[in-house]
């Protein structure tokens, strides 16, 4: 996983609540057992004029200009609600999208865009949306804060962990195969105060 | 990671005390996990990917498959799919599941079905487990007093390779609903009006117990239900303290314990609910009189009102909904502020879904459609939560009920609940479903999409537009 830093880049406002992650990426264009492949169908029913079409709808905000090249997205509450689909942030990182700035996610989506690089920021969006513009907005995860080119600025909450995983770009199975024998000596206790739950192996 | 002893504990507080291996520090636990569920939408992916990167199975026997999301439900179904890809997924999850060492419910099996509806059928949720599944909708089966709840892929890979997750503990919510359910209401109407009160952030992380008089009254079929759209609340996951009904549910299941593993088990459940002191972050109670059939008019499972009831208009879902989001929603849905929903014309029906696809579900619905038929132009499909469910539903001659009303009977999976490219509804189309989710373009490009009871569902289906079913079964 790509370690992230500091990113300073274009900011693009999708300022709708309860962006679900069927919008984001669509079930049918989640075409092959693979987590790659994915950018282009990336909220393929808003973007393109077309069901199954490429042409891009002029009036999605990630088809102007302005925001072709934004690697960080400006939302409403809730975001990523619905389906448990890791496609979701496999498709927003894929299309460049590191960060995440919104009011609110959904735990699963936001548990996945942690182990995909993508840093989910919860800030009222909107305020953060009218001092950026088109203009880049800076964020610096290790500080926590995302600072607009007016100089504005926001400071917004991470725990250690996510932090400490999107900072070092870290594989977490690596880090808890460390902890193997204590897991396995754990479990061999539990074996015998929970019998049930242990089948045969 | 101990709570507070000075207070007493909640439910979910004694399932991560027994659970949590180590504190990792920053209000995260490494949690141990008792059950893996996979299917083959993002089953195989999560395996194949495992296996690339040179990891094994830790615990390959706590692991379980079932093929539902992209598989074909009509009769004579093979490896084959409509939707177009379906079959890679399909053989990959098999071929996985297989090196893996996993046990598998695949297609022509008779365990095969939905993976919230095969789960507790088989006796694999527990009380008292921590049980995973990269898939949404995992927090059904909390219905059953395990803490299961879903992940991503990723997620998921980290369970099968280490027997654990990295968790943030969540919060702590209580729905206590006491009384009794209005006449005609279901579990579905009670897990809608709880999403149009609080909203589909309403309970944003946090581990939800369900709790109160009408909760107990409730069958572990409607208990799923209602635990279901928890992940539609935002929710972390729902969980139901087990009682002597989730007993009698689980006694003599393939999975569940025998003898005097069963006696053992037994005794340690009874222990599992929330001491009479436990402090929730959040406690929220509703009448359960107030809920009554009901439907949802947007596309957000919050957009949800009584079945009478007309299109709400802006000002009163403006503490929820921006105005743009609401003159969306009614766009897209073809519906106006002040319509009657009853003078909605469909054109078509859906019952299925883990969340509405299990035995109790189709009784109730065929109990609406017994000598009747639905309206002419009006494609119905019931497609149950199992194969065993089917064959049960088979058994008390209820397939003969929906085919007789016009219903196609299929074979069990996910199915039209969600275009995965294969089969859907069309464009512009007014689907009743007994689904889970509304969003825009969810079971079709266009397709508009209303989620209600099986009852309505049935009821709609022979009104040919939105329909009360307590007009229908107060003659049965």
């Amino acid at each position: 996983m790509q370690p992230f830093t500091t990113l300073t880049a274009t900011a693009a406002p999708l300022l709708r609540d309860n962006v679900d992650t069927d919008a984001i990426i669509p079930s049918r264009e989640m075409k092959s057992v693979s987590k790659t492949g994915l950018a282009d169908g990336l909220f393929a029913g808003w973007r393109y004029t077309q069901i199954g079409g490429r042409n891009p709808d002029p009036a999605f905000i990630l088809n102007q200009p302005d925001y072709a090249a934004a690697q960080i997205l400006l939302s409403g509450e809730n975001f990523g609600c619905g389906s448990s689909r890791e496609h979701a942030a496999w498709a927003l990182a894929e299309y460049g999208f590191r960060a995440i700035v919104a009011p609110s996610f959904n735990p699963i989506f936001r548990g996945n865009c942690i182990r995909n690089g993508i840093v989910p920021i919860e800030l009222e969006s909107g305020p953060v949306a009218n001092a950026a513009q088109a203009l880049p907005l800076t964020i610096d995860l290790a500080a926590q804060t995302v600072v607009a080119a007016s100089g504005q600025s926001w400071h917004f909450a991470i725990e250690a962990e996510p932090k400490a995983m999107l900072l070092g770009g870290l594989d977490m199975i690596d880090l808890t195969l460390q902890r193997r024998d204590r897991i396995e000596a754990f479990r061999a206790i539990d074996r015998h105060q929970r019998p049930w739950a242990y089948f045969a192996a | 990671m101990t709570s507070n002893t000075i207070s007493g504990r909640t439910l979910f507080d004694k399932l991560w005390d027994a659970h949590c291996i180590d504190d990792l520090g920053g209000g995260t636990g490494l949690v141990l996990i008792d059950r893996v569920m996979l299917h083959e939408r993002t089953g195989g992916v999560a395996l194949e990917s495992l296996a690339a990167a040179g990891r094994t199975v830790n615990a390959p026997e706590q692991v379980f498959a079932t093929m539902d999301h992209v598989v074909d439900t009509l009769p004579g179904r093979t490896d084959a799919t409509i939707m177009p890809t379906g079959r890679d997924f399909i053989t990959a999850t098999r071929a996985a599941a297989q090196a893996a060492g996993i046990t598998l419910f695949d297609l022509g099996d008779d365990r095969q079905g939905i993976v919230h509806v095969v789960s507790p059928e088989q006796g694999i949720i527990l009380p008292g487990l921590t049980l995973i599944c990269p898939d949404s909708h995992t927090c059904s089966q909390g219905a059953l007093g395990g803490l299961a709840w879903g992940i991503g892929s990723t997620e998921a890979e980290h369970a099968l390779a280490t027997s654990t997750l990295r968790v943030r503990k969540p919060r702590t919510m209580r729905i206590t609903i006491d009384g009794a359910l209005a006449a005609g209401a279901t579990a579905k109407d009670l897990a809608l009006h709880l999403l149009g009160l609080f909203g589909a952030a309403g309970a944003k992380g946090h581990v939800v117990e369900y709790a109160g008089s009408a909760v107990r009254a409730l069958s572990i079929d409607e208990r799923l239900t209602l635990c279901n759209m928890a992940t539609e609340l935002a929710a972390f996951t729902a969980i139901i303290a087990p009682d002597e009904k989730t007993f009698a549910y689980l006694e003599g299941r393939p999975y569940a314990p025998k003898g005097d593993a069963w006696a053992r088990a037994t005794e340690s459940w009874h222990d599992l609910r929330s001491d009479d002191d436990a402090v929730f972050d959040t406690e929220l109670r509703i009448d359960a009189a107030d809920v009554g059939p009901g439907i949802t008019w947007g596309t957000s499972p919050q957009h949800y009102a009584p079945i009478d009831a007309v299109i709400p208009a802006y000002e009163a879902v403006a503490t929820r909904d921006s105005r743009e989001a609401y003159d969306r929603a009614l766009d897209y849905m073809g519906v106006a502020a002040g319509q009657s929903l009853r003078d909605l014309r469909i054109d078509a029906a859906f019952i299925g879904s883990c969340t509405n696809a299990r035995l109790y579900d189709l009784r109730r619905a065929a109990a609406v459609l017994k000598g009747r038929h639905v309206a002419p132009g009006v494609r119905a499909i019931c497609v149950p939560g199992s194969t065993q469910v089917k064959a049960a539903a088979e058994a008390e001659g209820l397939d003969a009920v929906f085919r007789d009303a016009g219903f196609e009977w299929r074979e069990s999976g996910c199915s039209m609940c969600f275009f995965a490219g294969g089969e859907s509804f069309g464009a512009g189309e007014r689907v009743v479903s007994s689904t889970n989710r509304n969003f825009e373009s969810r079971q079709g490009p266009g397709t508009r999409t209303h989620l209600a009871s099986p009852e309505t569902v049935a009821a709609s289906a022979i009104a040919g537009k939105i329909a009360d079913p307590r007009a229908f079964y107060l003659g049965n």
